[in-house]
């Protein structure tokens, strides 16, 4: 039985892969992909993180990564598909395999929220998208539209508004919940028309997106939607195992959760913020835990 | 092996073959792309000889993302015998992959 198993390879898995390297612990790292980063992946611009003025998330991800694999880190590419509690740790169950280990930091992240409108799943694909860098550039000189009032719609709309016509960005408050410094980005910026207190109640079009249907009655000509309305963590696989509160895992600033031995890092857990910095401080702080349950066993 | 794909040979070595044959539409700028890739590898190596594995890189090659109407990317697409057979968007696990190409074989 290992001492730990870390389920996910975002920055807090990276940064827990590191620190249990340094405590010279028996662990691996369990990734659904061959490719580390989650969410920052989809990141075109990030300029708070410490020591990068200026980065792409997929460079920071590799970045990351490369840190990792340095200190001794192994990973394994696999699906978790359940994790049971077994006597002295848990068995953590994957598509390919199995694996035991006295502790579990559990990093699993979080994916973009879906809007709920009509029409949002018929269209996705076809002018409905959750990551504005991966698909921005199909609708070059076109009229979209984001929704959402965070740090990610507000990065969207700026990052399309280099490439479309025009960027409406729909907001159901009417006032922005992103970083003060996008805000005034976007305000400045003479392509984004915002539209405050405003919900998508529709998304139609033939085959593809073609216009939205507004809460006033309007009707919005658009060729692509982007949907940037938050988060839903991934906590399925630590349901029945510990606490969840309001759809993240219970956990403090030590990755504690209500199951002993079974630690929370990163997006998944209740925070206020959930930035990369802080996802990289959750790891730190999730393994000196696992490191201090470890010791109370012995 | 995954091999890039042009144009001008889509139609004699995708659409004219009588195996299964996937393409995966990508580009270098998205992050989603990179880690779909590796796991489309292995996936060919495993049908290999019972399916055929192709790439488009969507900014050399914007008709062919244009003809099969690609608005997100990645997108896998599975042709046999020249017709569109199924069509998956996102990054999706490998053995969902696997299981999305056999079904043709």
């Amino acid at each position: 039985m290992k001492d730990l198993i870390i389920a996910g390879s975002g920055p807090a898995g990276l940064s827990a892969a590191v620190y249990a390297s340094n405590a010279m612990l028996d662990f691996v790292v369990i990734e659904k992909f061959p490719m580390s980063g989650g969410q920052m992946l989809n990141t075109y611009e990030i300029n708070n993180y410490l020591g990068f003025e200026l980065v792409d998330g997929f460079t920071l991800g590799q970045t990351f990564r490369a840190h990792a694999e340095k200190s001794g880190a192994q990973f394994v590419n696999d699906e978790i598909t359940s994790i049971e509690k077994i006597d002295g740790g848990y068995r953590v169950i994957c598509g390919k395999g199995e694996c035991e280990a006295k502790t579990v930091i559990y990093a699993l992240g979080a994916n973009p929220r879906k809007l709920g409108a009509k029409g949002e799943k018929d269209f996705a694909g076809r002018g409905v998208s959750y990551c504005a860098t991966c698909d921005g550039n199909f609708f070059r000189g076109r009229p979209t539209a984001v929704i959402g009032g965070g740090d990610v719609a507000l990065e969207d709309a700026l990052y399309l508004a280099n490439i479309c016509s025009e960027v409406y960005l729909i907001h159901r408050r009417d006032e922005f919940r992103g970083a003060k410094y996008l805000q005034d980005k976007v305000l400045k910026n003479e392509k984004i028309k915002i539209l405050y207190s405003t919900q998508v109640e529709e998304i139609r079009g033939e085959n593809k997106v073609e216009s939205l249907l507004l809460d006033n009655g309007d009707e919005l000509k658009v060729d692509g939607v982007f949907v940037a309305v938050g988060i839903e963590a991934n906590t399925a696989l630590a349901e029945g195992i510990c606490e969840l509160e309001n759809g993240f895992v219970k956990a403090g600033e030590s990755g504690e959760t209500t199951a002993e031995g079974f630690f929370a890092a990163g997006d998944v857990r209740t925070k206020r913020l959930r930035q990369i910095s802080t996802s990289v401080g959750d790891g730190a702080n999730a393994v000196h835990s696992v490191e201090e349950f470890l010791n109370k066993q012995q | 092996m995954v091999k890039d794909i042009k144009t001008n040979e889509f139609e004699a070595k995708v659409l004219g073959s009588d195996k299964p044959v996937l393409v995966d539409f990508w580009a270098s700028w998205c992050g989603p792309c990179k880690m779909l890739s590796p796991a489309v590898d292995a996936v060919s190596e495993q049908l290999d000889g019972k399916a055929e594995f192709y790439k488009v890189n969507v900014d050399e090659e914007p008709s062919l993302a244009q003809q099969f109407g690609i608005m997100s990317i990645p997108t896998l697409i599975l042709f046999k015998n020249g017709e569109l057979k199924d069509q998956s968007i996102g990054v999706i696990p490998e053995s969902d992959i696997k299981a999305f190409v056999e079904k043709e074989i």
